[in-house]
């Protein structure tokens, strides 16, 4: 295996979490709910997904109980902001806080014991592809789920009736309304999306990335998660792009690091963050592709004048 | 019902905080912890001996903690809550709370603080620190005998003399016994963070090491060394569970003895401000089982870690020249405390650029 394909490999494990999380975030933020809890729904997966995993001996048990994790851990969220109309940012940080602290509660048993790695699926023939085919066909389903999410997603939001509804809710839930369209039902919906998506990035984590549960896991990368979806000004290629660009710098600094190539590490290791800067300042030069993009009824809260 | 929100909210991040504010008689002993108290690694360390402590003096005190502390600004505010809730003594159990311990003291002096591994005290700072480059000089040797490639991969976390001195006791080891034995370091700029930690440990194995050593808190590199099939070094606790056929021996941090001396001067009255920095021989650091290695080397690890023991031998005993080719050290003669705790220079023969 050559050193590029190992680096590839790697930057995978590390962006599809990244990826998955923001996808399901963009669905939700799409309708016009911003759920800052992305960090807490994510190690909430990551504890369900390995504590199911340990008890039941299947993995893919356990990749289920973390997007159901997910899924219900939003749902609180729901209740608070759409039901009883509490503020999105305050609620988003405390789901973020009880999240953090619930996981611990959940994981403290299986501190310390190695996971069991959820092992690659490899598609025939298509894996002897010289070079791709290990990269893209001999991977864990969780890989081709965040693939098949992205595309899935686009369709969605693009193509289909419902994801025009989610669109417009997104953009003027007044109006929405107006129509007949069930904004908080449809926002319920999208949440638990984000939710489930964000359980099932933590679910990776703790059963591909590193098999293992350490308190606070998802260390920051819900927060990252949430930024690649303003860098991708809500649209899910970008969010595609975001993730594998901040997962390949972040990568290859390590391997210039070891390589001695002689850059400050402190330099290196903020990189990621440049280049994600960088490539937002490029991309948002056209103000008014950027404010066609933003749902113009983000984190405002809805309450239907019956 | 917006108030009521509001409050569910604010009550969740002060859930910690409950069971630190009952009871008032008890003699409160207070910890600072930079991770979560179950990472497997450092903060683990250090409620070990909070527990060992507690279960020493029982009734007589509490030992409220607060976990998962970030570094800067935010450290100051914990500090000074824990101060504030009537604590007696506080350890500030990480590197990076020095500053921030030294802030909150000045305006609490009844109240006495610890700072692990730090370098400034005051009348109520002490600071206390374990020879972790002994237990590192013994992971040098291992590594050379056992490396076939004569690398070895580093993940360091943040260039402070700690962690540099940890290098240069690993690489001045290693070279004791194959003078052109070298080290691959990455610094990951992070003490907790599972999957850069292994990321970083992927990278080095990519690059060809085939021994690994840690400065980071989690067992996620070890785990990574057990996947690819080398081994490695526990760092701060016993990580033999995470890789049962990987790991070679770890440095274990044994706070518990400390905590209970410095509790009990507190309930004396005798505590006085002091610079602990204790070794293999106080019993403040342990190594783990020599394992998974032949016998020969594991008679070597053992002969050398009595020497540490009886003072026979120091790891940073001269001749050793600096990174640059300047000399550090002359034959025979060794290093001070104030040289090796201010650190900021590679000796030679470490592949790598010191951040500065």
């Amino acid at each position: 295996m050559g050193i590029v394909e190992a680096i590839l490999l790697t930057v995978i494990t590390a962006a599809t979490p990244l990826v998955l999380a923001s996808i399901g975030e963009l669905v939700t933020e799409r309708a016009g709910v911003l759920n800052l809890g992305v960090e807490g729904m994510m190690v909430m997966g990551a504890a369900i997904a390995f504590a199911a995993t340990q008890m039941t001996g299947s993995p893919y048990i356990g990749i289920l109980a973390g997007i159901a994790g997910g899924g219900l851990f939003s749902l609180l969220f729901g209740f608070l902001t759409l039901t009883l109309v509490a503020n999105q940012v305050a609620t988003g940080l405390a789901l973020t806080i009880l999240g953090l602290g619930i996981s611990g509660q959940i994981g403290e048993p299986y501190v310390g014991m190695s996971g069991t790695k959820l092992q690659p699926i490899v598609v025939p023939l298509l894996s002897d592809i010289p070079f791709l085919g290990p990269l893209l066909f001999k991977q864990d389903i969780i890989f081709y789920v965040s693939i098949a999410l992205v595309i899935g997603v686009n369709w969605f939001l693009f193509k289909s009736r419902a994801g025009l509804k989610i669109r417009a809710i997104g953009d003027n839930h007044g109006s929405a309304h107006a129509l007949g369209i069930h904004v908080i039902r449809t926002r319920y919906l999208a949440v638990m999306f984000g939710g489930a998506c964000a359980g099932l990035a933590g679910a990776q984590l703790s059963l591909v990335y590193t098999p293992q549960w350490v308190e606070n896991m998802s260390a920051g990368r819900g927060w990252i998660a949430l930024a690649l979806v303003v860098f991708a000004s809500w649209r899910p290629w970008r969010v595609l792009a975001g993730g594998y660009l901040f997962g390949a710098v972040s990568i290859s600094q390590l391997h210039a690091q070891a390589f001695g190539i002689g850059i400050p590490s402190q330099f290196l290791s903020a990189l990621p963050y440049i280049a994600t800067v960088v490539v937002l300042i490029l991309i948002s030069h056209n103000r008014r592709m950027t404010q066609i993009n933003t749902p113009a009824c983000l984190g405002k809260p809805f309450v239907p004048d019956r | 019902m917006k108030k009521i929100i509001l409050a569910l909210a604010t009550s969740a991040a002060v859930l910690g905080f409950a069971a630190a504010a009952s009871a008032q008689d008890k003699t409160k002993i207070c910890f600072i912890y930079v991770g979560s108290k179950t990472d497997g690694g450092w903060t683990q360390a250090h409620d070990i001996g909070r527990q060992a402590l507690q279960a020493e003096f029982g009734d007589k005190i509490e030992t409220p903690f607060l976990e998962s502390v970030p570094e800067g600004p935010d450290a100051e505010r914990a500090i000074e809550r824990m101060a504030r809730s009537g604590c007696a003594l506080v350890f500030t159990t990480s590197f990076g709370f020095m500053d921030a311990t030294i802030k909150v003291a000045e305006k609490f002096p009844d109240v006495k603080f610890e700072h692990a591994t730090g370098f400034k005290s005051a009348p109520n700072v002490a600071t206390y620190n374990s020879r972790f480059y002994e237990g590192r000089y013994i992971q040098g040797i291992i590594a050379a005998k056992m490396s076939q490639k004569g690398v070895a991969g580093y993940i360091a976390s943040f260039p402070i003399p700690e962690v540099v001195m940890g290098i240069n006791a690993f690489v001045h080891g290693a070279q004791s016994v194959n003078p052109d034995f070298k080290v691959k370091v990455i610094w990951a700029n992070t003490w907790f963070d599972p999957g850069k930690e292994a990321d970083a440990a992927k990278a080095l194995i990519d690059q060809g090491v085939d021994i690994l050593t840690q400065h980071t808190d989690t067992t996620a590199p070890m785990q990574v060394a057990a996947e690819r099939g080398i081994k490695a070094f526990g760092q701060a606790s016993d990580m033999i569970k995470a890789g049962p056929e990987t790991q070679l021996t770890a440095i274990v941090d044994t706070w518990g003895a400390y905590y209970i001396k410095r509790t009990k001067a507190v309930l004396d009255g005798t505590w006085k401000s002091e610079q602990v920095w204790d070794g293999l021989k106080d019993g403040i650091l342990t190594m783990a089982p020599y394992t998974n290695m032949p016998d020969d080397v594991k008679k070597l690890a053992e002969e050398t870690e009595a020497k540490i023991r009886s003072g026979e031998l120091h790891p940073f005993t001269g001749p050793i020249k600096k990174q640059d080719g300047s000399d550090w050290l002359a034959d025979g003669a060794v290093s001070d405390d104030g040289t090796l705790l201010g650190m900021n220079f590679y000796i030679a023969g470490v592949d790598d650029q010191l951040p500065k």
